[in-house]
């Protein structure tokens, strides 16, 4: 019986690993049969190595260490992602509980939500003159989509029930708003916060990109220019495995809140 | 006594047993031995577990007993089939089809040689039976619980079977539904007094719907306990069951052997 | 003076062609300390007779009266327990009633909140289950804090709308017999909703059946004279009892009942429905 459990425990560590063996496997073929131009894992290794060795080196404001470079991308995605939290749940709140809202607002966003960072980021600079400014709003317009829409799900989702309990309790709208329908929400709105976040640090490569602002796109956008194919793999790879973090943590923060949707 | 008509549903020996992990046998029915006269209306009750949907599913065909069996109209049961309708506790109806739908697939199988127009008569017949004639195009989606039960009553009717089977089909009502659909029940089978066998734990449905109301004893190796002849003639309403200055006389004696069983004493 | 009453009251739902009348002309007098039962069909209008009488939502004609004076909206002077529990799953059994307690006793401090909040889980035997979220506990437990959050607050009466509706027989009744227990304490006025004649009986003084829906109303009342506490095995030998049930399930079977099923009409108009499924 245990030795079953731990055949299984084994294979789900070691299947992801087989995984990105076989992505690194078809990366090299590829790159040492029909694309020429893309250099092999062990040249991006080579060439990369100043970045990742010294990952908080500062040379220039386009030349530093790959974690210095995180850590900038990072902040302008907090500063943006919270801001996108801050609009989106009210808005969310006020689209779950009011019909009027909900049919005047839908087409509103649906209009809204499939257009690219590329195109707000002109608009945000028009807006706001300055480029940092722009990022975040840019950040907030694309991200807080689903928090917007998961919000509102929650919202509606409770049951009649729980808020008949509060009209019987005679709760003043605050209470019932903190006692009852936060609580209530509070696991559909997580998944919105979850899916924002994503949105949020795939959004943070494009902003730098047009502000040219120091950061993991800043760097990408460079040297790309530069054609140094090298560095914009490391971008990959390191944007790739910063989103697999924050969706990591976003989904252990989550689940500690699931036990008690329970019922 | 022993006419065919007189024998139209048996059980013979019935026993059905099951292996336990251990290695021993669990003898969960031995020796159930039941006459059924063509036409008539028996119960069986007992307790949760007793055995007594064991008897029916074999009855059904839907499992083999270890030993002896049933046999309806003189053949033996094997496997499931047409001539025998059942009624489940949770009719099943298919939600992609409307309650007609539901009732067309039963009539489809047993009046093949029917012609569609007539075929769709008769399901609209025991739809109407039930009470359904005005949500018949609607999806088990759109239907309550009981509304739901009687398209599962109206399904086992349009086979047009030789025996009914109930197995606890009002189980999940609530009891006011319950009492409604005992009497749907009982009028569409006046209509044609099918030989049916029902299985149920409530004492007041067994007395309102049967001839004979045939108590089982508890497990393991339950059997028939006794048999009560419900003296109650027909039509029956259940207000006027009530009123009977026996009524009951009789329900406390099916209550009183219910409750000797319940610590596994002998009837 | 009496402790609820309600005179005339109609509640319809939707508007113009697809409004449906639930509730028709409902006339009911309940006095303080007196437990009445409504028995009816599910979906006849129960729950909203029940909304009405919570305050929880409007009758579109008639009054409803608390103690001689015009019901205003919910409050915590009626304590409610619901079918589906409605415990606030993310609180524990203590908390719940805590949050009642909270809203009604403002002026209390914590130590007499708490000992309110003990009282009531201990009158419902649940003191070991203070701890416990909801989905730890089982249906008939987490109906037992329902009532005990009900009575909590100290209510003037009692609103149960099919509280053991979603239970098995076993806990039903084995509820039942504890809702009657509690109740015989403190005598508070109940009403109760119910499909079940004989909960109904065994637990009130009066029982009213409710006729279906569309359009329900009240039929007649049957004042139920069995001496408390009432045994439900000795209680089926009741004369009385057994004269109320009847009486009760021939008018919810009869004139209070449910469209009969049709006789199959002439075949023509079965023609015509034949065409109208098959098209």
């Amino acid at each position: 019986m245990d030795f079953k459990r731990v055949k299984d425990r084994v294979w789900m560590l070691v299947l992801p690993f087989i995984g990105f063996a076989v992505i690194l496997g078809l990366w090299s073929l590829v790159a040492s049969t029909f694309a020429q131009n893309l250099p092999s894992p062990m040249k991006t290794w080579e060439v990369s190595k100043p970045y990742i060795v010294e990952p908080f080196a500062k040379r220039g404001e386009l030349d530093q260490g790959i974690l210095r470079f995180t850590w900038y991308s990072l902040v302008l995605v907090a500063k943006g992602y919270a801001l996108a939290l801050i609009l989106g749940t009210p808005l969310g709140f006020l689209i779950g509980r009011s019909k009027l809202f909900a049919r005047g607002l839908d087409p509103v966003i649906q209009l809204l939500r499939p257009v690219s960072p590329l195109a707000w980021l002109p608009l945000g600079l028009v807006l706001f003159q300055k480029s940092q400014p722009a990022a975040l709003f840019t950040i907030a317009v694309c991200s807080m989509w689903p928090t917007v829409l998961n919000t509102a799900l929650g919202v509606r989702a409770i049951p009649k029930d729980y808020i008949n309990v509060a009209r019987m309790l005679q709760l003043s709208p605050f209470q019932t708003f903190y006692k009852v329908l936060l609580p209530a929400a509070l696991p559909y709105m997580f998944t919105g916060f979850r899916l924002s976040l994503g949105i949020a640090w795939l959004v943070i490569v494009a902003v730098e990109m047009l502000t040219g602002s120091p950061g993991v796109g800043g760097f990408l956008w460079q040297e790309y220019n530069s054609l140094i194919y090298e560095h914009i793999l490391l971008c990959i790879v390191t944007i790739g495995l910063v989103g697999l973090l924050l969706d990591r943590g976003m989904k252990l923060l989550e689940d500690r809140l699931r036990p008690a949707e329970v019922r | 006594m022993n006419s065919p008509q007189q024998r139209f549903l048996e059980f013979s020996h019935l026993s059905m047993s099951f292996p336990k992990g251990d290695g021993t046998v669990s003898k969960v029915v031995v020796d159930f031995d039941l006459t059924v006269a063509k036409g008539e209306f028996v119960c069986l009750i007992g307790h949760s577990g007793c055995g007594k949907s064991t008897v029916l599913s074999v009855l059904a065909g839907l499992v083999n007993a270890t030993e002896g069996g049933a046999i309806v109209d003189g053949r033996e049961v094997t496997e499931p089939g047409i001539d025998r309708g059942i009624v489940f506790q949770q009719p099943n109806l298919l939600p992609w089809l409307s309650a007609f739908d539901n009732v067309m697939m039963a009539v489809n199988a047993a009046f093949q040689k029917l012609s569609r127009k007539d075929r769709s008569l008769k399901a609209i017949h025991f739809l109407t039976l039930v009470g359904l004639q005005d949500a018949m195009t609607k999806k088990s989606g759109e239907l309550s619980a009981g509304m739901r039960q009687r398209v599962g009553i109206a399904r086992a009717f349009a086979l047009d079977p030789k025996v009914l089977l109930l197995d606890e089909p009002f189980g999940m009502l609530d009891s006011l539904t319950r009492f409604e659909l005992q009497q749907v029940l009982l009028d569409l089978w006046a209509t044609d007094k099918k030989t049916a066998f029902m299985v149920t734990h409530d004492v007041d449905e067994a007395l309102f719907l049967a001839d004979r109301v045939v108590m089982m004893t508890s497990g393991p190796g339950a059997k028939v306990g006794k048999i009560v002849e419900v003296p109650f003639g027909r039509p029956r309403d259940r207000v006027g069951i009530m009123e009977h200055p026996e009524y009951y006389a009789y329900r406390d004696t099916l209550i009183d052997f219910l409750n000797s069983q319940e610590h596994g004493k002998a009837a | 003076m009496s402790a609820l009453e309600l005179r005339g009251v109609s509640k319809s739902y939707g508007s113009g062609e697809h409004a449906t009348q639930v509730l028709r002309n409902i006339n009911l007098k309940v006095e303080k300390g007196d437990f009445v039962a409504i028995v009816g069909y599910s979906g006849a209008g129960k729950t909203t007779l029940m909304s009405i009488i919570a305050g929880l939502c409007k009758a579109d004609r008639g009054d409803v009266l608390l103690n001689d004076k015009a019901m205003k909206g919910p409050g915590p002077d009626r304590g409610l327990v619901f079918q589906n529990y409605s415990l606030l799953p993310w609180l524990s059994a203590f908390d719940n009633i805590m949050l009642a307690v909270n809203q009604v006793f403002k002026d209390w401090t914590l130590e007499q909140k708490t000992a309110q909040v003990e009282k009531f889980l201990a009158m419902v035997k649940l003191k070991d289950a203070a701890k416990k979220k909801p989905h730890e506990l089982s249906g008939g437990m987490r109906q037992r804090v329902s009532v005990a959050r009900a009575l909590a607050t100290n209510p003037e009466m009692l609103l149960m709308d099919e509280p053991l509706g979603a239970l098995d027989a076993l806990t039903r009744a084995t509820l039942q017999d504890e809702i009657e227990k509690i109740w015989r304490v403190n005598r508070t006025t109940a009403v109760l909703i119910t499909n079940d004649v004989d909960e109904g009986i065994l637990l009130a003084d009066r029982i009213i059946p409710l006729s279906a829906g569309p359009g329900a109303t009240l039929g007649p009342e049957f004042r139920i004279d069995i001496p408390r506490p009432r045994d439900r095995k000795a209680m089926v030998h009741d004369l009385e009892f057994r004269s109320i049930r009847n009486k009760v399930i021939g008018y919810l079977l009869g004139p209070g009942a449910r469209k009969k099923p049709g006789k199959p009409d002439a075949p023509m108009v079965l023609a015509t429905q034949a065409e109208e499924v098959l098209a």
